[in-house]
């Protein structure tokens, strides 16, 4: 292994009303933090799909974060709470799979706290510097044999129906 | 690849080209696939810059454009306007903020200049599946909506009616006039506050554009910008508006007295029916049921047997209005803190301590005592009187926030107390807050007219005496940081200086219009600096201390400034809605209805006869919370789709090592 430092890959969704503004306002101030972050800008932290996490990790992201405004802030009045649903959802199954806890996070910050969104992309950046590369796809072409039996599912299943019908 | 994208790099002086390398940036982004053009140029944002754009989407053919400059809240509009005079649509911009989110944040400048790579590369890779959008013309109704007779309110009101435009204001209480009808003085000027305040509410309620609603209030507001529709409920007077000349016999004769909590604040007395006060506008009287005896027993209808024109109705019942607006002012004013809250200063238990709203009607001729400062025994006239500052402001425990108008009050308190008693008067502060126009004047006016100021914050307010001289005293115990000692010091009066607070049913209010509040409870403007009086919903806007404490001109001035917002979307007839919301395809739905229950703007209807879910784009802010929720990917969210967000990711993560430690796997290229 070489001596060189990790640099991890985060991605974060920021909502366009708070955290996007946060972020311009950390800006703004010059709020120095570490460049390993890369920024989607959505309307809504609602907005987020689980799915757009699952396809970062697939693409090699360390982490994730999803921004948005504080509870009972969202400018949709209520939608970031269905981020909060989505995210503990999230959560739990990615725990289930083994990933570790601080690769996926939910922050809140409010148009008006570029120090604490800079603070917690920071402190995110360090606890998954902490935890390694993730390397999710380099561990499924690893798994040949897996690859191969996921490749096969939709087959047995034609096959399945082939009997039945 | 179909699409040509230019990419623009912007140095922004030395802002963004002081961090990150441009050159080799833009070196970078004509590599990436589909990029035909890619440049660097000083400022984007100067009209040579725009040009720049212009005459590549011109010359070059360029079908995509990649602006890297500032953030998108900055110049989104800019890059888009200047796409759309080159003739293409204004959506197929992609802004991507290499000042705010990269030069500015960013030390390494190596470290730099790779996220600067990834982000372009997300934006060429996320613009190149952006669609062609047009915005929505729709027409502006021209009824305005007030919400809230202070006097906020009615400067919007006025100034939109006497531009011609019919106003509709609706307030809760009996008559119009706010807080501002209650106090005696206004500083730094002493007008007398009622002296102009209530010629511009008789202008309201004699205003032939103006439908004064009062008693009355807002139940259910659908539609949106220009096309409210708005349910009123007015609540029974028990007088009938059309008979009654506001003679006031009723009034004299009714023989309920009750303590008026609201405009007297809990000072005076006023009948079971009422004005809240002579000058109110309308005149009309209201029936308060929960105290007439009428209401209680069936009997006395004193009220019935004086009225010359027979306007009472002790049977009438609520009604509805349902109005169509265009657009909406909320000027729906403060609470005052409760300073029971705190009890350490003593009110509710200590008699002689007051509250600012109070010893405002204490000191108003009007008042019940006409004007007289007298303890609550209502005949000793006081010999000192202390005003302790920042009850429930500027306190971690109670609101953090500066109320903004309590040190000028209290100011204006020491000089009428100097005025009409032989009285000492203290304050006790934390800092002067004197900024506006002849408020430091008034300030340096009030120290040479001998008004004591001690610097330190009340830790207690007590009757419990110590020493001789402090016998049948209120001590207020404070730690003097001037001087750096604590001191107890006895006053026979003690007046909090209450803070501004939110509405208690702000939160409520401002779910049914569609607004936020901040976490304090104030009402959220779209922009802190430069839209205080919008608000982000559409339409909806905002005026006076809802917003924020403030004082008597801001206040007024905050009512005329969303009354000519509203005028300018009067006098264009029609407003353009934002494409970017979220459509059902019929085809895909399933029927499911998860959606449905997840949009709070009710935008999302269940269509029974075809058993599919459709969305009405009008209504539909374009959060996209539908859009990820739905299972059978049947919602699509303009400008924010699956295809798009997905291709930014890929972008984004261009460099990161796709399979075992291999060359990165050729993401799939969008069709």
């Amino acid at each position: 292994m070489s001596d060189e430092r990790f640099e991890p890959k985060i991605i974060a969704f920021l909502c366009n009303w708070c955290s996007y503004r946060a972020a311009d306002l950390a800006g703004t101030a010059r709020m120095k933090y570490q460049p390993n972050i890369r920024t989607i800008r959505v309307m809504c932290s609602g907005r987020v799909d689980p799915s757009f996490v699952l396809k970062a990790f697939s693409l090699g992201a360390d982490g994730v974060m999803i921004a948005g405004c504080h509870p009972g802030e969202c400018h949709y009045l209520e939608q970031n709470y269905k981020a909060m649903r989505r995210y503990e959802m999230l959560r739990h199954t990615l725990l289930a799979m083994g990933m570790e806890d601080h690769r996926l996070r939910l922050q809140w910050a409010s148009a008006a706290e570029g120090n604490v969104l800079s603070a917690a992309i920071n402190e995110m950046i360090e606890q998954v510097r902490a935890l390694g590369p993730l390397n999710w796809p380099g561990l499924w072409s690893e798994n040949g044999g897996h690859q191969a039996a996921i490749e096969r599912l939709p087959h047995e299943h034609a096959e399945a129906l082939e009997v039945s019908a | 690849m179909s699409e040509k994208v230019g990419v623009y790099i912007c140095h922004c002086g030395s802002n963004i080209a002081g961090t990150v390398d441009v050159v080799e940036l833009a070196k970078f982004a004509g590599e990436l696939p589909g990029v035909t053009v890619s440049r660097e140029y000083k400022f984007m944002c100067s009209s040579l810059g725009q040009e720049l754009v212009a005459e590549d989407i011109q010359k070059q053919g360029l079908t995509r454009v990649v602006v890297g400059a500032c953030s998108p809240h900055l110049h989104e509009k800019t890059f888009r306007r200047a796409c759309a005079m080159a003739g293409l649509n204004p959506y197929l911009m992609q802004m991507v903020s290499l000042r705010e989110q990269v030069s500015w944040v960013t030390e390494d400048k190596a470290l730099a200049l790779d996220k600067a790579k990834a982000m372009i590369s997300g934006g060429v890779r996320r613009v190149q599946l952006q669609e062609e959008l047009e915005p929505t013309p729709v027409p502006v109704n021209p009824n305005t909506l007030v919400v809230g007779g202070g006097v906020a309110g009615i400067q919007a009101a006025l100034e939109l009616a006497d531009a011609g435009y019919p106003v509709f204001m609706v307030e809760r209480e009996p008559s119009i006039g706010g807080h501002m009808a209650q106090f005696d003085k206004t500083f730094p000027t002493l007008d007398c506050s009622a002296c102009i305040l209530t010629p511009k509410m008789s202008d309201v309620g004699t205003h032939d554009k103006i439908t004064l609603l009062s008693y009355a209030e807002v139940e259910e507001v659908t539609g949106f910008v220009g096309n409210f529709h708005v349910r009123i409920r007015k609540r029974a007077r028990g007088v009938d508006e059309k008979d009654c000349t506001g003679c006031g016999i009723c009034i004299e004769k009714c023989p309920r007295k009750v303590v008026d909590e609201v405009f007297e604040a809990g000072m005076g007395y006023r009948k079971a029916i009422y004005r809240p006060f002579p000058q109110a506008v309308p005149k009309f009287p209201v029936i308060d049921r929960a105290n007439c005896t009428f209401y209680e027993r069936g009997t006395c209808k004193a009220c019935e047997k004086f009225c010359p024109t027979n306007a009472i109705r002790f049977d009438q019942e609520d009604s509805f209005l349902d109005l169509d607006i265009g657009n909406i002012i909320l000027a729906t004013g403060w609470d005052l803190f409760d300073a029971r809250r705190l009890s350490q200063f003593g009110y509710g238990r200590l008699a002689n301590v007051f509250t600012n709203l109070e010893f405002e009607r204490l000191c108003n001729a009007a008042g019940p005592t006409d004007g007289k400062i007298v303890l609550r025994d209502g005949v000793t006239e006081p010999k000192s009187i202390a005003l302790v500052h920042c009850v429930g402001s500027r306190d971690k425990t109670t609101n953090p926030q500066c109320s903004a108008v309590c040190c000028m009050a209290a100011l204006k308190f020491g000089h009428l107390v100097m005025e009409k008693t032989q009285a000492e008067v203290t304050s006790f502060y934390i800092d002067i807050r004197a900024p506006h126009k002849n408020y430091e004047e008034f300030y340096d006016r009030l120290q040479d007219e001998g008004m004591h100021f001690v610097r330190g914050r009340v830790a207690e307010v007590t009757d419990a005496a110590r020493r001789p001289e402090e016998e049948g005293k209120l001590i207020v115990q404070v730690e003097d940081t001037l001087v750096g000692k604590q001191r107890r010091l006895p006053f026979d009066m003690v007046v909090l200086m209450s803070g501004l607070q939110p509405r208690a049913d702000a939160r409520e209010v401002g779910l049914r219009f569609g607004i936020s509040c901040s976490m304090d409870g104030w009402f959220t403007e779209r922009h802190p600096k430069l839209d205080p009086v919008a608000t982000m919903t559409d339409g909806i806007f905002i005026a006076g201390v809802c917003q924020g404490p403030k004082d008597i001109p801001d206040s007024v001035a905050q009512g005329a400034a969303a009354a000519s917002r509203i005028q300018g979307m009067i006098a264009r007839g029609t407003v353009m809605i934002e494409p970017v919301v979220a459509t059902i395809h019929e085809e895909n739905c399933s029927g499911c209805r998860i959606c449905n229950n997840l949009c709070p703007f009710n935008a999302i209807e269940f269509l029974a006869e075809k058993s599919v879910s459709y969305i009405n784009a009008a209504l539909c802010k374009g959060c996209g919370t539908c859009v990820a929720a739905c299972p059978a990917q049947a919602i699509s969210g303009a400008h924010f789709n699956n295809q798009q967000i997905n291709a930014e990711i890929e972008g984004l993560l261009y460099d990161a090592v796709r399979g075992n430690g291999g060359a990165p796997k050729p993401v799939a290229v969008p069709a």
